[in-house]
């Protein structure tokens, strides 16, 4: 028996109010893929992420992780699932490491330590793990957003824009830890508006406009039936067509 | 990486619990001056001014000793309704209840823990306040079981309560409506400062309208054994208005109101 797709979501809407931010996306995402999910602001991304997440509710259609879905089967979908959110959310009350276990404790985990610190260590966030969160610089911070996200090692995980505002440095340290981690079998989905690193990682690519998917393929495919160099070269092309 | 999750979801909520529970409570207890003295000290000066302004008797009670357990009270019921309502409105505004609806914890789990947490802060202040008040006052203990019921109920009333003002509140100024214009009023005119029968007919029977009335005055019946209105009423009114907002705050966590767009 094939195994389910990391992802599969079909047919799903959500309007708020007068403007439709998706419009019947149909998508499956195959476990252990590199995915982009791009598209200019506005286009439904961060939507589509957060109906993924379950924290926004989709008016039709069905969405599932790793085959469970995630309004009837939440807790089994949501386990499978970690999300680095856009905004640079935090917990000013907390140090680094209180917030890795605490978000441990909230997956039902206990005495994850371990993992604790090899995460901690592999974003070079050791050094600041005693540090308050509000202490800290927009990077750490971001690190901080990776590691909360994958303190349940979850199967699939998404990046909603997780290199916004940070140097290339970290950025370099985060991409090789991420492609670790696809590497080691889990599903990776990333959107960014930093087009180069997309073009770099991803192995498929969905472009998203006015909340469908206006173009779904190979990195490589997609390039190739543009006629385009670059996948900025691209997605200027497909935000100019109606 | 493989998955270190627990078997059961009953073990993972478990575990969900105690760690929301945990984290509520060190929230409030990092910044104890702010939420457990303060309120201490408050209390503690309405004491010493009203005690000092209105040298009478309550009946056979001192008015000394007859406001003590309405000042406990008002603390306990102030602390936990304050409590649940601004971890959520601070979450709901800095974005970061995120961390809390991203993971599989239930409506259930979800609901115990903050009202737990807000109950203890609620406990907390509320003995701060009792330990202070016998510097200046002998308290007979009556009916302790009855004090500790109206006080366990009365502080999940308010800490249930100020989770709905949390969720329903978009903004700060909304939620200080809830506390400047509910909170505050109902708690004034409950009885903390007298006893209703010294009230004109119209205003005792207003009064009885206020679940803050029975509260209080349930929970001054344990220390002193006498009682505006029957301890079993009170104990029937709050629990009643305690499983009726319980229930509407259930039905707010499941549906997402608020919370999941």
């Amino acid at each position: 028996m094939p195994s389910a797709p990391a992802i599969r979501i079909a047919a799903l809407t959500k309007r708020y109010g007068s403007l439709q931010a998706l419009a019947g996306i149909d998508l499956d995402i195959a476990q252990g893929e590199f995915f982009g999910l791009l598209g200019p602001n506005g286009a439904g991304k961060t939507t589509l992420i957060s109906a993924l997440a379950g924290l926004v509710r989709a008016d039709s259609g069905t969405l599932e992780v790793m085959g469970h879905n995630v309004v009837t089967d939440y807790r089994n979908a949501r386990l499978k699932l970690g999300v680095v959110p856009q905004e640079l959310v935090f917990d000013p009350f907390f140090t680094v490491r209180e917030i890795l276990r605490y978000q441990s404790g909230y997956y039902g985990i206990r005495g994850n330590d371990k993992w604790i610190e090899e995460v901690l260590s592999r974003l070079d966030l050791l050094p600041k793990a005693n540090a308050n969160m509000r202490t800290l610089s927009g990077g750490m911070k971001r690190r901080a957003l990776v590691a909360q996200a994958l303190v349940h090692r979850p199967p699939v995980i998404v990046l909603d824009e997780p290199t916004a505002g940070v140097d290339v440095e970290l950025r370099q340290g985060l991409w090789q830890f991420i492609k670790e981690l696809n590497a080691e079998g889990h599903t990776i989905v990333l959107t960014t508006h930093y087009l180069e690193e997309a073009e770099e990682l991803c192995g498929r690519i969905a472009m998203m406009k006015t909340g469908r998917i206006v173009a779904l393929d190979t990195t490589a495919n997609l390039l190739s039936r543009f006629a385009a160099h670059s996948l900025e070269e691209m997605f200027m092309e497909v935000i100019r067509r109606d | 990486m493989t998955n270190p999750l627990p078997d059961s979801f009953s073990a993972s909520s478990l575990i969900g619990f105690r760690t929301l529970l945990h984290k509520e409570i060190l929230r409030f207890w990092k910044v104890r001056f702010q939420t457990v003295a303060a309120p201490v000290l408050n209390a503690v000066l309405f004491l010493l001014i009203f005690s000092h302004v209105l040298d009478r008797k309550i009946g056979e009670i001192p008015y000394t000793a007859f406001l003590v357990p309405g000042l406990i009270m008002m603390s306990l019921l102030q602390n936990a309704f304050a409590n649940s309502s601004s971890s959520l409105i601070q979450s709901k505004i800095s974005g970061n209840i995120i961390f809390i609806l991203l993971p599989p914890i239930s409506c259930r789990v979800f609901y115990a823990s903050y009202v737990l947490a807000a109950l203890f802060r609620g406990l907390f202040v509320a003995v701060g306040v009792w330990l202070v008040s016998l510097f200046f006052v002998d308290l007979p203990m009556a009916h302790p079981i009855w004090a500790l019921a109206f006080a366990l109920l009365g502080g999940a009333l308010l800490a249930t309560f100020g989770m709905i003002a949390g969720i329903w509140s978009d903004k700060f100024d909304q939620l200080a409506a809830f506390q400047n214009f509910l909170i505050m009023p109902l708690t004034m005119l409950s009885g903390v400062f007298y006893s209703i029968h010294s009230l004109p007919p119209l205003w005792q029977k207003i009064s009885h309208a206020n679940p803050f009335f029975f509260m209080i005055d349930g929970f001054r019946y344990g220390f002193f054994g006498q009682s505006d209105t029957s301890p079993w009423l009170g104990l029937s009114v709050v629990g009643f208005c305690f499983l009726a907002l319980a229930a509407l705050t259930l039905v707010m966590l499941s549906r997402g109101y608020k919370l999941r767009g």
